[in-house]
């Protein structure tokens, strides 16, 4: 029976690799999803035959609470906040992890096999590693969920939450070391361990800002999967471990896109605290003199008549778009440009938006074919061919002061081209900074235009306007 | 020990292969991959499972915990892999 509940794991553990290589193409990867969840289903049934399990009332009443509440996230959720979503389960994962290290722990402790072969030095790092890294992704994503909700503003006082961080990893490294020796009260210690665990999660993600929470949603979804593969080794359970290292990578691989993307190393948004946070300050003031008179403001209907002219026309969304609800109104101008003969691409920033590929889902669902998507690399050789390029609500993705400007905070960090197009036309709603708190010099360019609004009534106004022409 | 550098041994190789495959995923399908590993990562379940039906006559912290840990694995798992079909039957739909 035992060999058989683990060949299932293993059979789920293939499965969701089979899952996510279908995940590589579009077409497969509806299949693919569905092959995973077939992989769940059967590591499902095996742990329900488990030879320990006298009583299913509690396993089912989870399953049943778990369940229902799973489903109405997944029905409720506008796409628009699938990174709070994905954040927030990021935690729910962790949370599971650090319930079933302690929970097993504990009945070990009730057991009193303690000091048998179970309790072995290897096993009681599993739990400690299993626990620290279960209750760190809790705490950090329920800071990040609200970080990106915008309820948690920016810290002005990273230093202090720094200081709080470390000061709970001495705590945690305390407290794991009394673990091991574990000679009086050692549910104390445990609790007092999960306690430093859930300060050190809040202490590590607080002091960084918002505009680094795309990397932060990626490195936590890292974690709760390794939280996952260290309660595989607390439980010696295999499949859990395959299962739990593929989440892993998955999240180290989309941090290393992340990070790349705004040329910035891993420790520095880690601990560089928030961005821009030196000049925060002064920059906000500079930024009316910086503007002063040189951006050209223009109306929805002189981008209609722009673009009744234009041939090969580059939408570029932002998180303006997301915020604005716009990708409807998006792809209804790109219908009209399409009927009259012009070309509608869409450029891509990695970090637009506020998680890996957050735009390519908005605008799926606008039902904006995916061949039309396209990423940094290959829409950048074709900006300067492109008629107009209009910026839906990205700013600092765009700003070419990271290309040409080296004492920008920014430089350096890959841009998408829009300044080399014939036109570019900025939807925003004001002039205010982007997350780097810096100006943007593209804004007071000879060929760009500011049209200023919420980026669906300006799209939903030009359209009218096209329609008229 | 020998359980453990067992243990390890997948874990390191797992994680190679995990490497290998998701370099292969677009970063159009990223968002969904995310969701979709938070699926996964909901295997956790298993443990949780034995945590929750080990002590029935009366509960004890373990049992309890085991049962937040069952209803929290089950939102990842119904949440995760309901809305990331949700998402690539939009990209289905098109291309």
């Amino acid at each position: 029976m035992f060999a058989l509940v683990n060949l299932s794991y293993l059979t789920a553990a293939v499965l969701f690799i089979l899952g996510i290589k279908g995940m590589t193409k579009p077409k497969t990867a509806v299949r693919g999803n569905q092959i995973a969840a077939i992989g769940m289903l059967i590591a499902v049934i095996a742990a329900l035959l488990h030879h320990q399990i006298v009583g299913f009332t509690t396993i089912i009443a989870g399953m049943v609470i778990g369940g229902s509440i799973g489903a109405w996230l997944a029905r409720k959720t506008a796409m628009t906040s699938m990174p709070e979503l994905v954040a927030s389960l990021n935690g729910i994962g962790g949370g599971a992890s650090l319930a079933v290290a302690a929970s097993t722990w504990l009945t070990a402790l009730g057991l009193q096999t303690t000091d048998a072969a179970q309790a072995s030095t290897a096993w009681t790092l599993a739990i400690v590693v299993s626990i620290a890294i279960g209750a760190v992704t809790l705490t950090g994503s329920v800071v990040a969920v609200l970080k990106l909700k915008g309820n948690v503003g920016d810290s002005r006082r990273a230093r202090l939450w720094q200081a709080v961080a470390l000061l709970s990893l001495a705590g945690v490294i305390t407290c794991g070391v009394l673990f091991f020796n574990q000679s009086q009260a050692p549910q104390l210690v445990l609790l007092v361990l999960v306690a430093f665990c859930l300060l050190l999660g809040i202490g590590l993600v607080q002091p960084i800002g918002g505009a680094d929470m795309p990397v932060v949603v990626a490195l936590l979804n890292a974690y709760s999967g390794l939280a996952g593969a260290s309660t595989g080794f607390v439980l010696e359970n295999q499949g859990l471990i395959i299962t739990g290292s593929l989440v892993g990578a998955s999240g180290l691989i989309l941090t290393a896109v992340m990070c790349k993307a705004m040329n910035r190393s891993l420790p520095n948004v880690l601990f560089g605290g928030a961005f821009g946070q030196s000049s925060g300050a002064e920059s906000s003031t500079n930024d009316d003199e910086f503007y002063d008179g040189k951006v050209k403001y223009a109306t929805p209907d002189d981008l209609a008549l722009l673009l009744d002219g234009a041939r090969n026309v580059v939408m570029v969304p932002g998180y303006g778009l997301a915020v604005a609800q716009a990708q409807h109104a998006v792809k209804e101008l790109a219908n009209q440009l399409e009927s009259r003969g012009a070309k509608v691409n869409y450029a891509i920033h990695p970090v637009a938006g506020r998680m890996p590929g957050h735009m390519n889902v908005l605008l799926a669902e606008a039902e904006i074919p995916y061949d039309q998507l396209k990423d940094m690399d290959s829409i950048n050789p074709e900006l300067p061919q492109a008629d107009v390029a209009i910026v839906l609500g990205a700013n600092d993705v765009v700003n070419p002061a990271a290309a040409e400007e080296p004492s920008s905070p920014i430089y350096g960090m890959p841009i998408l081209d829009v300044h080399k197009a014939r036109t570019v036309v900025v939807v925003k709603r004001s002039l205010s900074p982007g997350f780097a708190g810096i100006p943007n010099s593209l804004f007071i360019r000879d060929n760009s235009l500011m049209v200023k609004g919420d980026a669906k009534d300006v799209l939903q106004s030009t359209t009218s306007a096209i329609k008229e022409i | 020990m020998e359980m453990l550098v067992l243990s390890f041994t997948i874990f390191i190789l797992a994680l190679f292969v995990g490497v290998e495959l998701i370099n292969k995923v677009p970063p159009t399908l990223h968002t969904p991959l995310m969701s979709g590993t938070n699926a996964i990562s909901g295997i956790v379940i298993v443990g949780a499972i034995v945590s929750a039906g080990t002590n029935h006559l009366s509960p004890t912290i373990a049992s309890i915990l085991g049962f937040i840990a069952v209803t929290l694995a089950s939102i990842n798992i119904v949440a995760g892999f309901m809305v990331t079909d949700r998402m690539l039957n939009m990209f289905k739909r098109k291309g």
